[in-house]
């Protein structure tokens, strides 16, 4: 275990924090978005993209370093017929459970220990797709 | 209201959409992570359960950082509850908890509905298709979409790449399709 993981522990705890104080991680908030009964998951997701996009422009204008002084690298993301049938497919598990993979923590920590089931559930699906791999158009 | 009252209101979007947009470039300046939180589950596979399968065949201690990360998001969640609670009920859109009321789902005290999430429901029907299956296709579609709704929504589309943007066309519709179409028959069971 290296110390200087520790850091992204602290992102995570704050990136925790913002999720269950913006209920991001209720269900409640996911129905409402995909049934356009609440603009607020909207405003969540299109704001982070915007702060997220400034930031990369800024990051590479600027050719700004990591703190150890390296380049800063994001790889591209590769094209496949996946991003569509695995897209859809995480579209109705986010739909059922109102949660993407990072909510399913924070629930947890909130106290919904059930929700521990949905977590391991869902390492049960990444690890059937690493089986099948070969077998799924990509 | 002094400080601590409100940050214990619920977060308006203004605040923590530009909070979590803000992870990208403090994760690329900590040292060149690229946001992305469903790796996490494929790490943990790698981890536990290889089984000689070429997919989780890599050095997952160098990737660790990312569970660091998620550990983080569990305690975030607690210290958040504990310390940071708010005292009020969610507020949810009364077209919502009138549809849930005709499934029996009245109680809307929770973040989430203790009806459906719960150790009593797992045991159900329609408690298993929420959390089992439910978490299974969560786990499967990342995984298959290389990406979820960071990785792809915000990492992705914040460095400009198509192909995660087509994925999180396919979320949302995946999301629309399954809470309008399929959902309503899985809450009445």
């Amino acid at each position: 275990m290296k110390i200087s993981n520790l850091k992204y522990m602290l992102v995570g705890i704050v990136f925790g924090i913002v999720f269950v104080k913006a209920e991001i991680i209720s269900w409640y908030r996911i129905q409402e978005m995909f049934r356009l009964q609440s603009f607020f998951m909207y405003g969540v997701i299109g704001s982070a993209v915007a702060v997220g996009m400034l930031s990369v422009f800024l990051i590479k204008k600027f050719k700004v370093k990591t703190i150890q002084g390296e380049e800063i690298k994001i790889e591209p993301k590769t094209f496949s017929k996946g991003q569509i049938y695995g897209g859809l497919l995480f579209g109705f598990g986010w739909a059922i459970t109102g949660a993407c993979p990072g909510p399913l923590f924070a629930q947890i920590g909130t106290g919904v220990t059930v929700i521990a089931v949905t977590l391991v559930s869902a390492i049960a699906g990444t690890w059937v797709y690493g089986y099948f791999k070969d077998n799924l158009p990509h | 209201m002094n400080l601590i009252e409100i940050i214990k209101e619920p977060w308006p979007w203004y605040v923590s959409g530009p909070l979590i947009g803000l992870t990208v470039p403090i994760l690329l300046i900590f040292g060149n992570k690229a946001f992305g939180i469903s790796s996490s589950l494929r790490h943990i596979c790698a981890m536990c359960i290889p089984a000689n399968i070429s997919f989780f065949k890599y050095d997952w201690k160098k990737e660790s950082w990312n569970l660091f990360f998620v550990f983080g998001i569990f305690l975030g969640g607690i210290i958040a509850t504990v310390f940071l609670s708010n005292p009020n009920a969610i507020e949810i859109n009364s077209k919502l908890t009138t549809e849930l009321a005709t499934y029996g789902i009245t109680d809307n005290s929770g973040l989430m509905p203790v009806q459906l999430f719960s150790w009593e429901s797992l045991l159900t029907l329609r408690g298993f298709i929420m959390i089992v299956v439910g978490g299974f296709l969560v786990g499967f579609g990342t995984r298959y979409a290389g990406g979820c709704t960071s990785g792809h929504a915000i990492m992705g589309i914040s460095n400009l790449q198509w192909p995660s943007l087509v994925a999180t066309i396919c979320f949302m519709i995946g999301g629309f399709v399954m809470a309008n179409l399929i959902l309503p028959y899985i809450l009445s069971l």
